[in-house]
């Protein structure tokens, strides 16, 4: 599964825990943005991006080859990946 | 206190509400944790698995347990972190979906000078 995946999550919960174990576990390389840890602009930055792609504003919002996942679910995110 | 003394401490609290701790404890302990991770940041149990404003007076709505998990267990069975649960959802009885996000977007952004 070569598919590069960027998530946006923050640390402390639980669905994006999952959604990152998921893919460490099948070798998946991801590029993970804890929006919790930004201050600031960067924060600003990282949650107005996070709503482009999911008006929702909620973790994890996750884009994989173009495709957006919110939150975790292991059917979807396989399906995602496959693609 | 850590994540086993607040399990202990919510667990009859709740259970009398009618809401179960999800018996999965790969959910439950991180989460309880991250509560405690959110007391000390915050000063208040905000939401693990929501982005909090930081001040009391915005994040009310999301301070554990949240104005959403009511309304979120009785349509799934689950709050949107999956920490607290019905009976029927611990049994297996109810599909485990995604819960989507019931606090509105526009709160965080205008609070963040974004809306
Ligand atoms: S979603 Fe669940 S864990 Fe999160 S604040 Fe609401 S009740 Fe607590």
């Amino acid at each position: 599964m070569p598919a590069k995946v960027k998530i946006y999550a923050l640390s402390t919960c639980i669905h994006c825990k999952k959604a990152k174990e998921y893919l460490e576990s099948n070798n998946v390389e991801y590029d993970c943005t804890y929006v919790d840890m930004l201050a600031g602009e960067e924060r600003q930055q990282a949650v107005d991006e996070v709503k482009k792609h999911n008006p929702a504003l909620s973790f994890p919002t996750m884009v994989v080859g173009g495709k957006v996942l919110v939150g975790f679910n292991k059917e979807e995110l396989q399906a995602a990946l496959g693609a | 206190m850590d994540a086993k003394q607040l399990y202990e401490k919510l667990k009859p609290i709740q259970e009398a509400k009618g809401y179960l701790f999800n018996a999965d404890m790969s959910y439950t302990m991180p989460l309880l944790e991250n509560l405690l991770v959110n007391k000390e940041r915050y000063g208040y149990m905000s939401c693990p698995c929501r982005l909090a404003i930081g001040t009391f007076e915005e994040d009310r709505d999301i301070v554990c347990p949240c104005v959403y998990r009511d309304p979120d267990v009785a349509e799934y069975g689950a709050c949107f972190c999956a920490l607290y649960v019905n009976k029927e959802w611990n049994e297996g009885k109810i599909e485990h979906k995604t819960v989507p996000e019931r606090r509105p977007a526009e709160k965080v952004m205008k609070a963040m000078g974004l809306g």
